[in-house]
């Protein structure tokens, strides 16, 4: 084969790929601003003939979408702080502080992570009706303030820092706590934006859970919101992807902006194992 | 002493998390599949009865419950294999030194991962639509007849892997692409003096060094697979004629429309014991090979 | 692995999530201070959305009420009311399919209603369609009122009959048998005298009701498909599959029967009244005066129909039970019906709401006041919506051929009693659903 060949091969190849990645969600956007029923023709149009913000227009006026917005919004930041405190105590006090039954207890969590979430969710769901949760913003948040992906990522991390930095503190009278607030949290930094990342875009995406403890549509969450139009508005195929467009385009900005942290976080996280 | 006193301190918060609701509901759980919970002990708890394993078993003989496990292992038989072939495809181009615009090549494979399954389930709900979908306009384009994708129950489990492969495959590509990364040059330097071709060079070099990355991505992916629910829940409702229920399906069903926990409670531990087999034959397998 | 991190990054991060959280604490604030005069009102599907059309004229009537529709997917609200039952989480009023009315009284979740009836001008109960009104009470308590109706009867193709030999559709089982024949050996290949979905229970269960027969027996213990009757019924069914004048179809197999309708693909339909619309929306118009709709043939003349449809329910733990009577009592007057009729084509279920001009002066809908008049209740047992559906899986097998009427009838009881065996246990404890 020659050179310029397999150059011109594996650039297409390449091409082609991403192709097939990003094409449904451009056509997504280019549906979202098609007029109603624009996009159910022969040949399926690939851009709106007469662009039009009508399909958002309806979503934010009659659908209710800006509660569904702020709802998500306020759930997914919810979590991601929450779990960011949980998971960075948590992680630190297994790489760095000395107890009895340390090793074992990481071992029993990293195995606890095959058993899959759902096999809690009955139960949890009748603890949390007699906790009075049921339908509330704190039945979604509650369960995810605390995550072992997120404690093993801040363990492997905060491994790499310096025991003598700590002993050195501790030497001049510094108390446990200020050491992990002044000393090991600026050391962290780099963890916790990976680690909000994370917890951020997967409580803006989870499904099940909001599915089974959110009853009425004031606390909907966007997929649900989204699930919900989908199964009575199928044949609005144009509102659908406004909709689509609202729910999708926030995270795919986010992981845009802060790639590096997104992908070396998934890293971190699964290479060792 | 002090200082053990301040590590439990540290780790109260998510230990109590975790404990609360995660720990003791597995727990209360695996009660919950032995009893009869159901409507009538929702109304009042009296009327909770204690059944062994009779949930095990009514499940065992019920031929709803094994189609959804076969549905599950056609998802899984079929869709890691392909979407691992996919992620080794796309991780190799990445890694060849001949590909230019690595990082924006990367970004658009790796961009379906952080989007929404909802959103994006729905997208493709429209592309494969019967009639006015772009993928049945391609194929008449081409010549060939309209396929009913998620109408027909041969068609409609393929179409849900074909929009899993698409969705997950930049997951493992970031992890295989690190480790592809992390084989030391000299090795391809050393076979290429011996005048190894490439597919040999992949055969004796590639693969074998990306082995515990490999085996890493399948226990992740095939225990992710197994856990299918919302691809099906917003795209075919299940249908059509059940043939796209899964287990973790049947298990909502069961738990939260018909409302028999003991019976739903079943099935997620039923689910579990075949995921941890599986995973524990997947770990066997690889360290069986590992001495040869 | 190396690590970078602009500091900037994480300041920016922490400064976006505080505003986010302050912001939707704010709105979520802000929607719980006016929850104090607002109704909550859960409806389904398209009624949901034509019904927030007639609560304005409500809210000027009272303007110290509020209602607040909320829009549920057909396909989810059984597991949304179950959860917010769960949940204490109920609205304050709610659209309920008449069949679930049963299983959310097993959970104590609804309001008896006789009481509001008693002091009300507006609800007659005499004014109401008799099989209608009977699906609401359980156990001899009113929990429901019907808001509206739907059963299911004949639409045909006049053009096809008459082809065959026939001026009027059929009024028995016999005479509706020799039209099957003859429309099918009129028939093109793939063509078929009627169209039953094997996945919709609806059909069997209306032949089922036109026996004397009860579906269960002993007080909803045990099933009671093994009936002579029930089996004549099933018997009938399955023939039609047998001698191929209804093709083995499931209704996600046909995904546009109005056109095929249209095409001469099938003769008889049996369906709903939504139908109507569809067939006016979708057939041309030179079509339009081939099809017209007939009430359904029983054994020995006309036959009975099933009572389905939506009631108006009031929830137990709703604090504002009286603006909830009045909500109930809006539209349930006989103006506001015809006006939801002309919104939805949703039928009414009393009779003086049927003598507004659209549905005196509509012939398709006049086999369904018809029919109406001969609806009986399914038996109100929670389970029953899975026993129906067992009902119809099992169906579709003897459909197939896979099994005998007997077997079948066999198999039907023995689903029945395995669902109904807490029934049983809870009837025969003292601590049962009814303390």
């Amino acid at each position: 084969m020659s050179p310029r060949l397999a150059r011109w091969l594996v650039n297409g190849a390449l091409f082609g790929g991403a192709a097939v990645a990003v094409l449904p969600l451009l056509w997504m956007l280019s549906v979202s601003f098609m007029a109603p029923g624009a996009a159910s023709s022969l040949p399926p149009p690939l851009l709106p003939a007469h662009p039009t913000l009508g399909n958002y227009r309806e979503l934010f006026a009659h659908a209710g979408m800006g509660r569904y917005v702020l709802n998500s919004l306020f759930i997914s930041s919810a979590i991601a702080l929450f779990a960011l405190v949980c998971n960075l105590m948590a992680g630190y006090a297994f790489a760095k502080l000395r107890f009895a039954g340390r090793e074992r207890l990481f071992q029993a969590l990293i195995g606890a992570l095959v058993v899959p979430a759902q096999v809690a969710m009955l139960p949890l769901f009748l603890l949390l009706k007699y906790a009075g949760l049921v339908n509330s913003y704190a039945g979604v948040i509650v369960p995810g303030m605390a995550t072992i992906f997120g404690i093993y990522l801040v363990r492997e991390y905060a491994r790499s820092v310096p025991d003598e930095l700590l002993e050195a503190a501790r030497i001049d009278g510094a108390g446990e706590w200020r050491i992990f607030v002044q000393i090991v949290l600026p050391l962290l930094k780099p963890v916790m934006v990976t680690l909000t990342v994370f917890t951020f875009l997967a409580a803006w995406n989870d499904f099940m859970w909001p599915l089974i403890v959110l009853t009425g549509q004031e606390h909907y969450t966007l997929p649900l919101a989204l699930a919900s139009l989908a199964r009575e508005h199928s044949e609005d195929t144009e509102l659908m992807m406004a909709g689509s467009v609202v729910t999708v385009l926030p995270v795919l900005l986010l992981f845009l902006a802060l790639q590096r942290h997104y992908l070396q976080g998934l890293l971190l996280g699964s290479v060792k194992g | 002493m002090n200082r053990s006193r301040t590590a439990w301190l540290f780790l109260a918060p998510a230990l109590l998390v975790l404990g609360v609701f995660f720990v003791l509901p597995v727990i209360g759980a695996l009660g919950l599949s032995l009893t009869d919970y159901d409507l009538y002990a929702l109304a009042d708890i009296r009327n909770l009865r204690f059944v062994g394993l009779h949930n095990y078993w009514g499940l065992l003989q019920r031929p709803l419950f094994w189609s959804a496990l076969g549905n599950t292992f056609y998802f899984v038989a079929i869709g890691v294999p392909l979407s691992i072939g996919a992620s080794l495809g796309a991780a190799l181009l990445l890694n060849s030194p001949l590909a230019r615009l690595k990082p924006f090549y990367r970004t658009a494979l790796f961009a379906p991962v952080v989007t929404t399954v909802v959103a994006v389930a729905v997208i493709w709900r429209y592309l494969f639509n019967t009639k006015y979908g772009l993928v049945n306009y391609g194929l008449a384009e081409l010549g060939l007849h309209p396929v009913d994708w998620l109408g027909d129950p041969h068609w409609a489990m393929p179409t849900i892997i074909a929009f899993a492969v698409w969705k997950n495959f930049g997951y493992n590509m970031i992890i295989l692409l690190a480790g592809l990364q992390a084989i030391p040059p000299e090795l391809y330097e050393a076979a290429r003096i011996d005048g190894a071709s490439a597919p040999r060079q992949f055969w004796h070099i590639t693969l074998p060094m990306l082995k515990p990355t490999m085996l890493l991505v399948m226990v992740l992916t095939v225990a992710g697979y197994f856990q299918l629910f919302a691809e099906p829940y917003v795209m075919t409702e299940g249908g059509p004629l059940q043939s796209t229920v899964s287990v973790l399906y049947l298990m909502y069903d069961d738990g939260f429309k018909w409302w028999n926990m003991g019976v739903a409670s079943a099935v997620a531990f039923l689910l579990f014991g075949v995921i941890l087999a599986i995973t524990i034959g997947l770990l066997r397998l690889a360290r069986r090979g590992e001495p040869a | 692995m190396r690590w970078r991190c602009r500091p900037a990054a994480v300041a920016r991060l922490g400064a976006a999530l505080l505003l986010v959280g302050a912001l939707a604490s704010v709105a979520a604030c802000r929607s719980r201070q006016d929850d104090r005069n607002t109704l909550v009102f859960w409806a389904m599907g398209r009624e949901g959305e034509a019904v927030a059309q007639l609560i304005p004229a409500f809210e000027r009537e009272h303007p110290d009420i509020h209602v607040d529709v909320q829009e549920l997917p057909w396909k989810a609200a059984h597991q949304k009311l179950l959860t917010a039952i769960a949940g204490n989480t109920t609205p304050d009023v709610a659209q309920l399919g008449n069949t679930w009315i049963a299983e959310l009284r097993a959970l104590h979740a609804l309001e008896p209603l006789q009481p509001y009836v008693d002091h009300s001008s507006v609800v007659q109960p005499a004014d109401y369609f008799a099989g209608i009104w009977a699906t609401n009470r359980i156990d001899g308590t009113l929990y429901g009122i019907p808001w509206y109706v739907d059963t299911r009867l004949l639409f045909y193709r006049k053009d096809l009959l008459k082809a065959a030999g026939f001026e009027a559709p059929p009024r028995d089982w016999a005479e509706w048998s020799r039209q099957m024949a003859a429309l099918q050996a009129h028939a093109a290949p793939d063509h078929y005298a009627i169209l039953l979905p094997t996945n919709e229970f609806e059909q069997l269960l209306s032949l089922a009701l036109q026996q004397d027969e009860p579906l269960l027996r002993d007080g909803g213990r045990y099933g009671n498909f093994e009936s002579a009757g029930f089996k004549q019924a099933l018997g009938f069914y399955v023939d039609i599959f047998k001698r191929h004048e209804a093709p083995l179809l499931a209704n996600t197999e046909v995904p546009n029967p109005w056109t095929e309708f249209g095409r001469d693909v099938y003769a008889f339909y049996f369906s709903g009244p939504w139908n109507i619309g569809e067939f006016r929306h979708r057939l041309a118009p030179s079509q339009q005066a081939e099809w017209a709709t007939a009430p359904l043939p029983g054994p020995h003349g006309p036959g009975a129909g099933i009572a389905s449809g939506s009631s108006l329910v009031i929830f137990r733990h709703s604090r504002q039970k009286a603006q909830a009577w009045l909500l109930i009592q809006y539209l349930s007057r006989p103006q506001v019906q015809q006006q939801f009729y002309r919104l939805l084509g949703d039928m009414p279920p009393r009779r003086s709401a049927w003598q507004g001009d659209a549905l005196r002066n509509d012939p398709a809908v006049q086999a369904f006041r018809d029919q109406l008049e001969r609806v009986k209740p399914t038996p109100a047992v929670p389970e029953w919506e899975r026993i129906v559906t067992e009902m119809q899986l099992v169906a579709a097998q003897a459909a197939h051929g896979e099994l005998t009427v007997d077997q079948a009838a066999a198999e039907m009881d023995r689903r029945a009693d395995a669902i109904l065996e807490k029934r049983r246990w809870m009837l025969d404890h003292a601590h049962g659903a009814r303390r």
